[in-house]
């Protein structure tokens, strides 16, 4: 803070801070070591103390164009070149570019005899000379504390190092001091009596015979800071921290839709398979078809040209793609692209939360849309269930914070209830597909169901499917007396259909050919009965001839009689008249 | 004066001195109060045991600070007998004279 309220007012509000550059590290600290302080990082032996702090100055000379001096006690500067080349940091061509100073200090107790008062500017024009030298903003002291082992006169050596941290301050430089862990103090000489501004607390600890890296910031005076315990990693790349354990549950939710690779349960899932960025689940018991529903998935994401990550506990990289040829998949070709990259680990190569790490780790180098973790559930063998789950819950948190779909496979053992994750996860995931295989008339068969899919609407069947040359393949449902058939039952039931439907469009022809018999008939009939009309007809027409003429010679007769008798005329024009109508008629 | 001998006391007396010449390098940090009794009790001790075959050095380190890593200064003062082989090193102001005397592997008058 003092070097803070030098600055312009605003600033001074602030502390300052010095970015590490090493991964995790500048999040949890929320922008990295007080700037001009001395920090402490203390931890047992091999915890990581000397890697960390190199690293820290690695990259403030690499990154930020801050020289940096190390001052160590305990290795000689060759042991450090050659320990940290195979880290990757050259630290002799950063010497050579005056980036970096590596001061060796020699202390042997029984080469140093000690005849009254001293004190250590030795040591301080050392350091004052090698910050000179190249402008250092950093320096690191690995570990002060073999000053207590090599001098014996402690308090001369306690008056010094308060002195030694107050002329670190003064020259303004971001230092790092590392301890050794005391039994029941954080350092053996309770140097962080003096470093009471950062203190930073390294642990590699063995449970269950595996040993994982924790970091703890006990303290950060004047700054805000997670407080957990965070995993850490080393590996070829140096140092890197996840702060997993503070992530929140304000992930973004996508509306897009990813196919599941198979046609039908495409459809069994509202038609467009599962939600991109969501947590997929598949359960089972051992041989069901879990990693096939897997290589599905991953095959039809590369073929739209996406990147996917494939975390495999349980069969090598070969095994997989050898396997998923005989459904018909070819992972290589993807994995010759690019698009689908492999890693696998035996679960208990390391603990849970350097699997998690390293996930992380290999999730942010290669930036995939799918994750793939087959199974979950052999990550027991790492750890106990509790840990599996919080990790497995900060893992999908991290997924769908980035939105990558997670897609994880759960080996279930025949005897537990099928309903239920190994590792109790299940409330976390979106789309939960059971795979089971069904056991009827001495055979059984693999089939699936949705057991729940968040959001969408699905299909509430049971389905038989089958691994065939062209991967997953969803039949029809046949539902029997039984339940659903499958298999053979199934094929018997699809025949007794198939001649149930033979003999059905049978009936209908022979119905349709009586038809067409009785319509021809019928036809006849009329026709029949036509031609008698007709003769009928025929038969008036003579008739009704014959009459007109009988009548008209009868009239004549009447009309002669008439005239004979000189009858009325009227009489007989009434008459006369009414037979043109009646002719005109007929 | 008295003679110095190294672990033979069966030694000749006499042999001694023209072999043995010591070389002996002071290192101080400034004019301040524990270098000057440093110097002046080395000077005493020196007097006193080695009179004639000694040489004493004091080296500067506010002057020369590259010495302070290439010596492997700590701590100031710092007396260190580079001849006779093996070299040896003493911290301190030197007031301790039965200490300086074993650690520079003096054999005190007796």
């Amino acid at each position: 803070m003092a070097k803070s309220s030098k600055k312009e007012k605003p600033a001074a509000q602030v502390l300052l801070k010095s970015l590490t550059g090493i991964k995790g590290l500048d999040e949890i600290t929320g922008g990295g070591l007080p700037q001009g302080r001395p920090t402490l990082i203390c931890g047992g032996t091999g915890c990581g103390k000397t890697l960390l702090s190199m690293e820290f100055l690695v990259r403030g000379a690499t990154q930020f164009n801050e020289p940096g001096i190390f001052m160590s006690f305990e290795e000689k500067s060759e042991e450090l070149t050659t320990n940290f080349a195979s880290m990757g940091f050259d630290l002799n061509a950063l010497a050579a570019q005056e980036k970096l100073v590596l001061e060796y200090i020699h202390i042997e107790k029984n080469e140093i005899e000690e005849t009254g008062e001293y004190d250590l500017e030795g040591l301080f024009i050392r350091l004052g000379h090698a910050i000179d030298s190249i402008g250092a903003k950093r320096v690191v002291l690995d570990t002060i504390e073999a000053l207590f082992s090599g001098l014996s006169n402690e308090n001369i050596l306690r008056a010094e190092l308060r002195r030694l941290f107050r002329f670190l301050k003064d020259r303004g430089v971001t230092a790092i001091v590392t301890g050794e862990q005391g039994e029941r103090t954080l350092t053996r000489h309770g140097l962080e009596e003096y470093v009471a501004d950062c203190v930073i607390f390294l642990n590699h600890a063995v449970s269950q015979q595996i040993a994982t890296r924790r970091l703890r910031i006990i303290k950060y005076r004047g700054s805000n800071h997670g407080t957990n315990e965070y995993p850490f990693l080393i590996d070829e790349d140096g140092f890197s921290v996840m702060p997993v354990s503070s992530l929140g549950l304000d992930h973004p939710a996508a509306t897009g839709r990813v196919s599941t690779g198979v046609d039908r349960l495409d459809t069994m899932l509202g038609g467009k398979g599962y939600y991109k960025g969501s947590s997929i689940l598949v359960s089972g018991t051992a041989g069901t078809g879990k990693s096939s529903m897997a290589a599905h998935f991953v095959n039809t994401a590369c073929q739209r040209g996406e990147r996917c990550f494939y975390f495999a506990f349980e069969e090598s990289k070969n095994q997989i793609i050898r396997n998923m040829r005989s459904i018909g998949i070819d992972l290589e070709q993807w994995v010759n692209k690019g698009l689908l990259t492999f890693q696998n680990n035996r679960p208990t190569l390391y603990g849970l939360e350097m699997h998690l790490v390293s996930m992380h780790k290999s999730i942010e180098r290669f930036q995939p849309s799918i994750v793939v973790i087959d199974p979950i559930s052999n990550l027991v063998a790492a750890a106990s269930e509790a840990e599996v789950r919080s990790m497995l819950s900060r893992l999908i948190d991290y997924l769908k914070m980035k939105q990558i779909t997670a897609f994880c496979t759960d080996l279930t053992t025949a005897a537990s209830v099928i309903e239920k994750t190994e590792v109790g996860i299940s409330s976390l995931v979106d789309t939960w597909l059971l795979l089971q295989t069904i056991e009827a008339s001495g055979e059984r068969n693999r089939a699936l169901y949705i057991l729940k899919s968040r959001g969408m609407h699905h299909s509430n069947q049971i389905r038989e499917f089958i691994l065939s040359d062209d991967g997953i393949q969803l039949r029809n449902v046949y539902v029997g007396p039984g339940g659903v058939l499958t298999g053979s039952a199934r094929i018997i039931q699809e025949e007794q259909d198939m001649a149930k439907a033979l003999e059905h469009k049978q009936t209908v022809e022979r119905k349709q050919r009586e038809v067409e018999q009785k319509k021809a008939l019928v036809e006849s009939q009329i026709a029949v009965l036509r031609a008698q009309y007709q003769s009928e007809k025929d038969d008036l027409h003579v008739l009704m001839a014959r009459e007109k003429e009988r009548e008209a010679s009868s009239v004549k007769g009447s009309l002669a009689l008439a005239r004979s008798r000189q009858a009325d005329d009227l009489h007989q024009g009434q008459k006369a008249g009414k037979k043109p109508g009646k002719g005109t008629r007929s | 004066m008295t003679v110095t001998r190294k672990k033979e006391p069966a030694q000749v007396v006499e042999a001694e001195p023209v072999e043995e010449r010591w070389t002996l390098r002071l290192y101080v940090a400034g004019q301040t109060p524990k270098s000057l009794a440093a110097f002046s009790n080395l000077k005493k001790i020196c007097e006193e045991h080695l009179a004639g075959r000694y040489r004493i050095e004091v080296i500067d380190l506010l002057v020369n600070p590259k010495l302070a890593k290439d010596d492997q200064i700590l701590a100031v003062p710092t007396l260190i007998r580079k001849l006779p082989e093996p070299m040896k090193r003493i911290i301190g102001d030197l007031s301790d004279t039965e200490r300086v005397l074993v650690g520079l592997d003096v054999r005190p008058a007796a």
